[in-house]
């Protein structure tokens, strides 16, 4: 007897029905879909991955990872410092079966990474900026860039370029990388004119576009010329500064396109290196250390090309210091050097070189920049 | 060092700051003042501003027009506020509920669609340099005055002498005071309600386009930080008067462009404190206004914050 075409497809939709939850079972088991695909890499930003900014420099890195073969990479942006972020970091490994996470912004390390890592052992987790240190569990890792460098070379060229020996910088937050930022981009001024001061105005929040203007307008009031940044999305800053005439240096990625005439240059991260080595040493079964740190020789970080209007005394100098700091061991913060407030911060002879762990919890301001902490 | 002006960059920066901040402040706050003296609350206009500010960014890069993106986020605006208009129109629907669910989907929709349009450059909305006059780098840059804000400043003239002397002003105000009235007059409440929601929406969408076309002038989900909120709590510090509402606009911008300017002239220390200052001398000016006599003068009678 044959069957009616009815009996047939009812019975062929339950066996695919069956097969169908069977995959969706097995896909969710994280073990079993590790087993299937070699490494799931999940990025986390804080923002918007394309905001001419910190996170998009990230995602420029992911973006590499993601071309690299045996690797699938999920992403997610605009997740907050909050809860949130842990809730993120398990689906991805849940639910994606994620064996290796980088959580992008710097309040994810803690409480959140930490809360979640020893949850999951076989998970690798591995977060940019933190301070990893002994105790903390073995499975996270931390890595950044001295990226200060980058400010001090910019310093370096709007020394050159400021006429009226003012330069200024927009800051989001009075945190140790945001100060060594500053200092750096003053000192590096102050090594072609020691007059030169550095007018800092401080936003407080990582991303707030029309503050950021109102910041912009008020250092081109006080007579800045040679203006930089260091908040999420630098474009409000280099836009409203060029179109008040003054010179801007870019930071976290490269915006020359966005003021091609006043741009000098830029302290650009470059994570795509970085995270492919990383990928790299994780597929090759090798474990990757707890702390890593990088500068310019490690291309962590880089410099964008000197912009037209860059002078050749400014483009010597900064190609000397360039090689200076890539024989290693370049020290910007040394003495005698003064904070802001007058107190002594390193005597004649002292130095904190780029590697020096000290420079992450930096407090102050030094003597020549004007503004607060607080 | 040439044109350095010391503490006269105060007045001069919130000057500035003032012209520069205020414009959407004025627009959204002109576009809730046209809704709610037809008696209803549109608290999406947030929503409103943002999807505004991304369409008419897009609208600009596509187009290479400024203008265009205006008109665009104009139309956009008025579509968000029409949907809230009918949306309220329905019965035992209440409009409060209704402007925090637009206000949700317009920026997450904002979000949605703005993606591609984070990177590229659109062009501006000019400005007038009403500065010429001066050789201070520093007050032409503050009087550098956009177009827009002088189309705020006589819409909100336009709209003060409409709702006093013409009869679209009074059907408004009738609507707005009384359903039971207006009904006995022959008017369609809701119909009224329903446009004036929708041209408040448009204002909005403007006062969007100036925010991505103007000043900060560029596009990125960061880009309002609450300001169609604030200048909806704006109205009710302006009492419903769209000429106290450019004044309102006016000081909250000012206000905004303290902390900054303060840093500037070297008053760094307790900036979260200058930062919070708008907010201080809105409480302040509601207090000092405010009366144990009357109850909120000048507020439709049919507002469901006021029934």
């Amino acid at each position: 007897m044959r069957l009616s075409p009815k009996t047939l497809s009812r019975r062929h939709f339950l066996n695919g029905a069956a097969a169908l939850s069977g995959v969706a079972l097995t896909s969710s088991l994280p073990m079993m879909a590790r087993a299937a695909a070699p490494l799931t890499v999940g990025f986390i930003y804080v923002g918007a991955k394309d905001d001419f900014g910190y996170n998009q420099s990230h995602a420029e890195g992911a973006a590499a990872v993601k071309a690299m073969e045996g690797v699938t990479v999920v992403e997610e942006e605009n997740v907050p410092e909050t809860i949130d972020v842990q809730k993120t970091m398990e689906s991805m490994i849940n639910l994606d079966g994620a064996a290796l996470l980088f959580p992008t912004s710097f309040g994810y390390f803690d409480p959140h990474v930490l809360a979640v890592a020893p949850k999951y052992p076989d998970v690798r987790f591995e977060h940019a900026a933190g301070l990893w240190h002994e105790g903390l569990p073995t499975n996270v890792g931390s890595y950044f860039g001295y990226i200060g460098m980058g400010q001090y070379l910019n310093g370096i060229v709007a020394g050159h370029m400021t006429k009226s020996k003012k330069i200024g910088f927009v800051a989001a937050k009075p945190i140790p990388q945001v100060l060594l930022n500053i200092n750096s981009f003053l000192l590096g001024a102050r090594a072609v004119d020691p007059t030169i001061t550095c007018q800092v105005i401080f936003t407080g929040e990582w991303s707030l576009a029309v503050k950021e203007a109102e910041a912009t307008n008020a250092l081109c009031d006080a007579g800045c010329d040679v203006i930089t940044c260091h908040v999420d999305g630098p474009k409000v800053t280099i836009q409203t500064a060029a179109g008040r005439g003054a010179y801007v240096c870019g930071y976290h990625a490269n915006q020359s396109a966005l003021a091609p005439d006043k741009y000098l240059t830029g302290a650009e991260w470059n994570w795509a290196g970085v995270y492919t080595g990383m990928v790299k040493k994780v597929l090759a079964g090798e474990t990757l250390p707890n702390f890593m740190r990088g500068g310019l020789t490690d291309g962590y970080i880089k410099m964008s090309p000197l912009g037209p209007a860059v002078t050749p005394e400014a483009k010597a100098q900064f190609d000397a210091t360039m090689a200076e700091i890539m024989k290693g061991g370049y020290a910007v913060i040394k003495g005698p050097l003064k904070d802001n407030k007058g107190n002594v911060i390193l005597k004649d002879g002292e130095k904190q070189v780029e590697t020096d762990i000290k420079l992450e919890s930096m407090d102050y301001l030094v003597e020549g920049v004007l503004g607060a902490t607080s | 060092m040439e044109h350095d002006i010391g503490l006269w960059g105060i007045p001069i920066a919130i000057l500035g700051g003032a012209i520069r901040v205020s414009t959407p402040f004025l627009f959204v706050s002109l576009g809730e003042v046209l809704t709610e003296r037809a008696g209803r609350i549109n608290l999406g206009l947030e929503g409103t501003l943002v999807f505004g500010a991304m369409s008419g960014y897009a609208t600009a890069v596509l187009t290479g027009s400024a203008w265009a993106g205006v008109a665009v986020a104009a139309l956009a605006g008025a579509v968000f506020g029409l949907v809230h208009g009918i949306l309220c129109s329905l019965p035992k629907v209440n409009d409060i509920a209704i402007g925090i669910a637009m206000m949700l989907f317009g920026t997450g929709i904002a979000f949605y669609f703005g993606k591609p349009y984070i990177q590229p450059v659109a062009p501006h909305l000019p400005a007038i340099p009403l500065g010429f006059w001066s050789d201070l780098p520093q007050l032409q840059a503050a009087l550098q005055v956009n177009v827009l804000f002088v189309a705020g400043l006589g819409l909100a003239l336009g709209m003060a002498w409409m709702l006093r002397a013409t009869r679209i002003g009074l059907t408004l105000r009738v609507v707005g005071d009384s359903t039971d009235a207006a009904r006995a007059m022959g008017l369609r409440p809701n119909v009224i309600r329903t446009l004036a929601t929708a041209a408040g929406g448009a204002f909005a969408g403007i006062g969007g386009a100036f925010l991505s076309l103007y000043y900060p002038g560029s596009w990125n989900e960061g880009l309002s930080s609450g300001q169609g909120l604030m200048a909806v709590a704006l109205v009710i510090f302006a009492r419903w008067n769209p000429i106290a509402c450019f004044g309102a606009a006016l000081l909250f911008g000012g206000a905004g462009a303290l902390g900054p300017a303060l840093q500037s002239v070297g008053i760094s220390s307790g900036y979260y404190l200058f930062y919070a200052a708008p907010y201080v001398l809105t409480l302040g000016v509601l207090i000092a206004t405010s009366s144990p006599n009357r109850a909120m003068a000048g507020a439709p009678g049919e507002l469901s914050i006021t029934k």
